[in-house]
């Protein structure tokens, strides 16, 4: 069996997954349980092409030729097997945690809800593996599409205002910034394939490489880059197993994926070094990173603040990316896995809450931690993992991050990382305070569902695993930066 | 069979010619709808010999009645010519298979006949265009072509008065544009005492310095330049495809402006491109440059402000005009064949839209005004999936034949003009986008509710609509035939300049 069979099967397995679905539709079980079996066969996958990476291997394929130097293809490198393994893990448990939200909910329309879940884990995936940047973008725009159904799914008048916004502004940006970008990189260099070392360097003078850098970095607007940053929280409206994955799996994360990739093999961490090209990112995302943890603290609806905590999260891997130092770059690669995991267990948990007690604000849930303490224990782990306190995996990207910074010796982005800090603690660590330490009160029924629960608690160990746990992302965000050849 | 390979090249402007003959004269207007396919497929199946031939051959010269260049008028097929004549028989192939319904309610009875009649004229005469070697031979082809488009454009009175204006407007400045060509050409006939192109392009170098060449040079593009609809001589174009009878504004919008590029380019490669040495038309190069922006941009603007679908689709065109001649007026082989790939490509995607325009409005009656019919995808779900797909290929997304295009065209614009250039390109196309956001949201949201019109699906038009769109995505997958004929064509034309 050959290597690129393991991309194949990574790749297939959700899509089979999404042409089965909908003739499933009378047998729900059935249909339910593709999910995990997919995630688990998809991990599965990743895992393998990981430890072939990691052995030193080639992997990749040419799916198709467009033209002489144009191609859908395949290729593996270590951020995509980043990315890949954290698509295709938390699929297993968001899959399993979807069955007991949709189920304990009683949402309608569940078959072509697990249909468009799976064709956006496909994306996801083919993001992961893309070889080049048109690859990239292709997959980057049926994420955004077949997520609109799932934003939409309750179809309100609400819900249809906020798909809007959302394709707006996804597609939007996408077609006027990052097509350009794509396109301009191309006539440059005549190539798209990502290299080791950047692709441009060599082919883009001084004075436009910023440019060209703003075309991506707002281009790309699944990275949640103020302006551009109002989709996400519009996205709320969705169920919360959507949340959960656009939030913290595939959608945010494939934009700063992509984010991370442009640095790293399209512009080079070298090239942006020396052009300091990346210099007005820095100030953008520590913008963003500020602004959004504040608007964070104003928010009373649960999932809104977690979504705009989402948005000061992300731009701690652009800033990593713009920083550019090994480092730093190592420490965004390895927040993504972090903040994935933390994050999946804040929306998680928030679901939980939903579906037994059917409220979503936070000055509601005093005291309901007496009722729920599995749940409310997993929001506190994965809220002291996204502030970066140890021994939550949490505190390792924050770390690097910090490092880099120092090399660099940009003092001021320890300053924002640490008031950025503080804020965390005071928005999130509000919410398990409130349940814990105030009365109840008295009119809340609580109907938990278990399916629910312990994904959870399961996602918030997870947190702590990968803390102890860090070797194998370590050396493979090693691999990224070029260091251990 | 070997004597209608040798007869190709005039074969597939002699067979429609005859047909039109006998089809104007049925009294059976379904028989005259049968005999135009039968004539559209016996072209595009001499089209397709033809390819065959050409790319063995290279270059096939015909001489017509035997009499022998340059006395005699030549046929010359080679491979700059055959793009525009597969692209004349395809899109007269799938325009004519739906076009009977469309001119049974859209044109006077007794006139259906003759439409048909017409409609085959007109493709005799852009097939003629495209084929003949002979400077005087190209100018009776060009009145036949536009004369019958002319009258075609008019047969949508019945619809809206409209039409007869749009009609005349038309015949106007098409006969102001066939003047112009005819001058220049008897200016250089005056002088070199030749009609025949590849012997002007040898006579021409001979006489030195000569400001008749020039004059005649002027007056041939500018005559040409009001047929090819460029900036700011489009203003005949929009209300000509909007008000003609529905198959008719298809043809039209696919074909008619396309050949007159071709025209354009075969003038100054062909004919001139020989004494580049002696008159420097470097500033005819910045003049065509600067009107194709203009037409980029005004084209567009105008688009994202008009209503009328069918209007904002021909304003539409004369931007996307701009970027055919933006490549042409490059002048070295990547320009040429990124604008050759866009003439090719552009067919395919504005047949695509208009055919999905005027199946929308064949229960309608009336123009698709973005406002006025708007939720209308949702009950013509296969038409607007098409329109969809061709509305991204104009905006240029990948996979549609459109990102090719454009691709290949900031590329070109990139190697000969530096940054600025692929930036206004660039710039134009994030604008274009407005129109076609709009005309997608029109289309599929607010669905109105005081409707009561009936619409469903067409059969008939959607089979070839949909044909249409399966090219516009498998040439974005599969590109390399499209490059690579125009990479073919624009080296045969530059073979010319010394």
């Amino acid at each position: 069996m050959s290597n690129e069979f393991y991309i194949y099967l990574c790749i297939l397995t959700p899509l089979l997954a999404f042409f089965l679905t909908p003739f499933l539709n009378k047998t729900p079980n059935f249909r339910d349980i593709l999910g995990p079996i997919g995630g688990l066969i998809s991990f599965y996958c990743s895992i393998k092409i990981a430890s072939l990476f990691l052995d030193g291997e080639e992997l990749g394929f040419v799916f198709f030729q467009i033209s002489e130097s144009l191609s859908i293809s395949f290729n593996i490198n270590g951020l995509g097997v980043i990315f890949g393994l954290v698509a295709s893990g938390l699929w297993i448990l968001a899959s399993i945690y979807t069955i007991g939200y949709m189920r304990g909910n009683k949402e309608k329309n569940q078959t072509r809800f697990f249909t468009f879940y799976s064709i956006a884990i496909f994306a996801a995936i083919c993001i992961a593996y893309s070889g080049n940047l048109l690859t990239l973008f292709i997959f980057y725009e049926v994420l955004t599409f077949s997520t609109y159904p799932l934003v939409a799914h309750k179809q309100n008048n609400e819900a249809r205002k906020a798909g809007r916004l959302y394709m707006g502004i996804l597609v939007g940006t996408s077609i006027i910034f990052l097509l350009p970008a794509i396109v301009i990189v191309w006539v440059l260099t005549g190539n798209l394939d990502f290299t080791e070392g950047g692709l441009l360097k060599g082919y883009i003078s001084m004075e436009y490489a910023p440019f060209l850098l703003a075309l991506f970095a707002f281009g790309i607007g699944k990275a949640a880059l103020m302006p551009f940053h109002k989709w996400l929280p519009a996205a709320m409206v969705a169920p919360t197993p959507v949340s959960a994955l656009l939030h913290a799996v595939a959608v945010v994360k494939a934009g700063v994926f992509s984010m991370l990739v442009v640095i790293t093999y399209v512009f080079g961490i070298d090239f942006l070094t020396e052009t300091n090209a990346s210099v007005w990112l820095i100030w953008v995302s520590s913008i963003t990173l500020l602004l959004s943890s504040c608007i964070a603290i104003s928010k009373d609806d649960l999932k809104a603040r977690l979504a705009y905590s989402t948005i000061s999260q992300l731009s701690y891997i652009v800033l990593g990316g713009a920083i550019a130092t090994n480092i730093a770059v190592q420490g965004a690669a390895m927040h993504i896995v972090m903040h994935a995991v933390g994050k999946i267990t804040l929306f998680f948990a928030a679901g939980a809450i939903y579906v037994a007690t059917h409220l979503s604000k936070i000055s509601d849930l005093n005291g309901l931690g007496k009722s729920m303490p599995l749940t409310f224990l997993a929001f506190f782990i994965g809220s002291l993992s996204i502030i970066g306190v140890p021994p939550m995996g949490g505190s390792w990207s924050k770390f690097y991050l910090m490092l880099g910074s120092v090399e660099k010796q940009y003092l001021f982005i320890i300053a924002v990382l640490c008031i950025s800090t503080l804020l965390n603690v005071y928005y999130l660590l509000e919410v398990p305070a409130k349940a814990f330490f105030l009365e109840k009160k008295s009119n809340v029924q609580v109907t938990k569902h278990p399916l629910t629960t312990y994904p959870t608690f399961f996602a918030a160990l997870l947190t702590i695993i990968l803390f102890v746990y860090i070797e194998p992302l370590k050396e493979i965000t090693n691999l990224i930066v070029g260091i251990g050849k | 069979m070997d004597l209608i390979i040798k007869n190709l090249p005039i074969l597939i402007v002699i067979t429609p010619l005859m047909f039109s003959l006998i089809v104007a004269v049925l009294p059976n207007q379904r028989h005259s709808w049968f005999l135009t396919n039968l004539a559209s497929l016996l072209t595009l199946f001499f089209s397709i010999l033809l390819g065959i031939e050409v790319s063995e051959k290279n270059l096939i010269s015909y001489h017509l009645g035997n009499w022998p260049p340059p006395l005699g008028i030549e046929y010359i097929v080679d491979k700059v010519s055959i793009i525009p004549i597969f692209i004349i028989a395809v899109i007269s192939c799938l325009a004519s298979s739906f076009a009977h319904n469309f001119f049974t309610s859209e044109v006077y009875n007794n006139l259906i006949s003759k439409t048909y009649s017409l409609w085959l004229l007109t493709i005799a005469g852009l097939m003629g265009l495209v084929t003949t070697a002979d400077a005087f031979n190209l100018f009776v082809f060009l009145e036949i072509s536009s004369l019958s488009a002319v009258a075609l454009v008019a047969m949508g009175s019945k619809v809206d008065k409209k039409a007869l204006v749009a009609g005349y407007n038309y015949l106007i400045l098409g006969a102001i544009g066939a003047t112009f060509y005819v001058i220049g050409v008897g200016l250089l006939y005056g002088v070199s005492g030749t009609l025949n192109m590849s012997d002007l392009s040898q006579k021409i170098p001979e006489l030195g310095l000569n400001k008749s060449v020039i004059v005649a040079f002027t007056f041939m593009i500018l005559g040409i330049m009001v047929k090819a609809a460029i900036f700011p001589l489009h203003i005949w174009l929009p209300n000509a495809y909007a008000y003609a009878p529905s198959p008719v504004s298809i043809l039209l919008a696919a074909t008619a402006t396309k050949v007159a590029i071709y025209i354009l380019a075969r003038i100054s490669f062909t004919i001139f491109g020989t004494s580049y040495d002696i008159y420097s038309f470097e500033s005819l190069r910045y003049i065509l440059l600067f009107l194709s922006i203009c037409a980029m941009f005004a084209g567009t603007v105008m688009a994202i402000f008009e209503k009328d679908t069918k209007k904002l689709l021909a304003h539409s065109s004369v931007a996307q005009i701009g970027y055919i001649i933006l490549g042409i007026s490059l002048v070295t082989k990547a320009g040429i064949a990124s604008s050759f790939i866009h003439l090719i490509n552009h067919a395919l995607i504005k047949a695509g839209l208009f055919m999905s325009v005027v199946a929308m409005s064949f229960y309608t009656f009336k123009r698709i005004d973005a406002t006025s019919i708007s939720g209308i995808g949702r009950q013509m779900p296969i038409t607007f999936f098409a329109f969809i797909i061709c509305a991204l290929s104009l905006a240029g997304l990948p996979l549609t034949v459109g990102f090719i295009s454009k691709l290949y065209l900031i590329k070109a614009a990139y190697m000969s003009e530096g940054i600025w250039l692929p930036f206004l390109i660039l710039l134009s196309s994030a604008l274009s986008l407005v129109y076609i956001w709009k005309l997608i949201e029109g289309l599929w949201y607010d669905v109105d509710k005081n409707n009561k019109l009936k619409i469903k699906e067409l059969p008939e038009i959607y089979i070839p609509l949909l044909i249409i769109t399966f090219l516009n995505i498998y040439f974005g997958i599969d590109a390399g035939l499209i490059i690579n004929s125009s990479y073919n064509a624009a080296e045969a034309l530059l073979n010319g300049i010394k």
